[in-house]
């Protein structure tokens, strides 16, 4: 039996959640035009107003905002109600550039509590579950969030935080935890550790895993499914929005329901700007009707994605969305060729290594060169140097065949890549262009 | 019969191998044989050691990746066609040679000892037996 937060919101008709979206929207609008002066000026450079706005079919007239405004009107130029009201404070990491900082009321930090609950029921979680929330605690989004999930849902919350791997198995173990979540790298790595203790998915009662925060492909999916013995469910988020939860995956476990009673998600052409039907990939937007503190609207996540309205088996009427085929920060563009560290990632699945993995790319005599360096496992190790180079080669073509440009992978030694316990550095880019 | 090489496996990199041998020497172990095999990339560690269990024991902890092959190890006398004796008999029985290292003993001088790495260690073996070559054992390695 499928296993809802919120069943009236989560099934709601179309009829239904557009009626809550054409509310929200024009109240958002009215609210970001009277507080926040950065995108007022916005709008009326590009000639529009509240009074434009009716409904959602008028959401394309509004002009985007970009990481690039987030940049210049850091710290406070976002910011939508005054200080007083704001309660907390999330901040990305700042690897691709300046920090994100997004604030928080206290409604903002409720309805993101319960889009994580959502999420988390939808991994099949009821108030008889342990959750242990291995995701990092602090600015990261991703602790607190499902934390607060966690407790709405009224699971006994382990707050583990990432780090200090033999203890976080101790927890699993001692505590029997059902339900964990962290990145997926951090799963695997986790699945690795254990293997290495002598310890099998039998000796703990975990049965499911919510893993986002990074791109991870199906062949993860697989593969943490296998060594942790669970279920395992993407979810989606940014910090801009909230954090984990604005998308989160249900039991049919093809695609994210985006909860639309709180975003509002269209795919553009990031060219042209054009708003693209459903079922057609393109750049991901979204628009949040309803948080005040950090009112994102017509946000570009960078994230390429198709959006699916067909029926699901599960019974949420809110529109899905694909795995992103990863963000468009993290796409190389390596001899003119589109790369996405995703697809080397399920190369080297399918091939039968792990995804510890790094990508490094430089520019050499006006060529751009691609390394990928892999670790070592013990299962592809022999004492035979041809075998290993075969392997080798066979993930050389396997590259090939699915970026259509030549890598070199390079084969490195166990746990020399580090690992992520919050997000994985999987691109060093040392070109200067 | 038989003995079992340690293969490990290592970066091609400066360094590394010494990271490496230092875990050896600070669990005190002595390697009796090593030969290494090595491409742009990586490189395999070949050893012969005494005791084979402590030594992939301790590399495993410290995250060495390892595997354990069947070699074949050999005496002859330390003289002008020595080996050319043992390569008769892998080659009058089909046996292909795939590599080969030397292994050092302290006890006797006239005696040399050759590591082997057959396709069929087990014919080898035997084809060797037959023809009067004595084949080590992992306990013989100890006592070398």
């Amino acid at each position: 039996m499928e296993n809802y937060f919120q069943k009236e919101i989560e099934c709601a008709s179309r009829e239904e959640i557009v009626a809550i979206q054409n509310k929200k929207l024009v109240e958002q609008v009215h609210h970001v035009w009277e507080n926040v002066p950065y995108y007022r000026k916005k709008m009326e450079e590009q000639g529009v107003t509240p009074d434009d706005i009716k409904s959602i079919d008028d959401l394309h007239k509004l002009p985007f905002l970009s990481k690039d405004d987030l940049r210049n009107a850091y710290p406070y130029g976002l910011m939508g109600v005054p200080k007083e009201e704001v309660v907390r404070i999330h901040s990305t990491s700042g690897t691709t550039g300046k920090r994100v900082i997004a604030f928080y009321t206290q409604g903002d930090v409720d309805l993101w509590e319960d889009c994580c609950a959502r999420a988390l029921m939808a991994a099949g979680a009821t108030k008889e579950d342990v959750c242990q929330v291995s995701y990092g605690y602090g600015l990261f989004t991703g602790g607190a969030g499902l934390h607060g999930g966690s407790h709405k849902v009224g699971c006994m919350t382990v707050p583990m935080s990432s780090g200090n791997t033999e203890r976080q198995i101790m927890f699993l173990r001692d505590l029997e935890a059902t339900i964990i979540c962290c990145t997926p790298s951090y799963a695997a790595y986790l699945g690795e550790s254990m293997k290495e203790m002598g310890l099998t998915p039998d000796d703990i009662p975990l049965k499911a895993g919510i893993f986002g925060a990074e791109a991870w492909s199906e062949e993860m999916r697989k593969d943490i499914e296998k060594t942790l013995g669970i279920k395992a469910f993407d979810i989606y988020g940014l910090t801009e929005l909230s954090g984990p939860g604005v998308a989160f995956e249900c039991s049919a476990q093809n695609g994210m329901h985006i909860n639309e009673d709180h975003f509002i998600a269209e795919i553009i052409d990031p060219k042209t700007h054009e708003v693209l039907p459903d079922g057609e990939q393109g750049e991901l937007v979204f628009t949040a009707i309803d948080k005040k503190g950090f009112p994102m609207i017509r946000y570009r996540t960078k994230d390429i994605c198709v959006l699916h309205r067909e029926k699901c088996p599960c019974g949420r009427t809110h529109v899905k969305m694909e795995k992103p085929k990863g963000r468009s920060d993290d796409m190389l563009i390596i001899r003119g060729v589109n790369v996405f560290p995703s697809q080397i990632e399920a190369v080297l699945l399918e091939n039968g290594y792990q995804a510890n993995y790094q990508i490094i790319v430089d520019r050499v005599n006006n060529n751009d060169t691609l390394d990928v360096h892999v670790e070592m496992t013990p299962e592809m190790f022999t004492d035979n140097v041809n075998e290993i180079t075969k392997r080798q080669n066979d993930l050389v073509a396997g590259m090939k065949s699915m970026l259509g440009i030549k890598a070199k992978v390079t084969l490195v030694a166990p746990k020399s890549i580090t690992r992520s316990e919050g997000k994985a550095v999987r691109v060093i880019d040392n070109r200067r262009i | 019969m038989g003995v079992k090489q340690v293969s490990i496996f290592l970066e091609n990199k400066p360094g590394k191998m010494c990271e490496m041998t230092d875990v050896l020497a600070a669990n005190k172990i002595n390697m009796r044989a090593l030969s290494l095999a090595e491409t742009d990339g990586f490189g395999i560690v070949r050893i012969i050691v005494d005791d084979v269990y402590e030594t992939t024991t301790v590399l495993k902890d410290a995250g060495y990746i390892n595997k354990l092959t069947s070699v074949v190890v050999v005496e002859m006398p330390d003289q002008p066609g020595g080996l050319n004796q043992i390569l008769k008999v892998f080659a009058e029985n089909q046996i292909n040679l795939e590599y080969l290292y030397a292994l050092s003993s302290e006890s006797s001088l006239d005696k040399a000892y050759t590591v082997f790495r057959v396709s069929d260690h087990k014919t080898a073996e035997a084809a060797l037996t037959r023809a009067g070559i004595r084949v080590l054992t992992q306990e013989d390695i100890a006592k070398l």
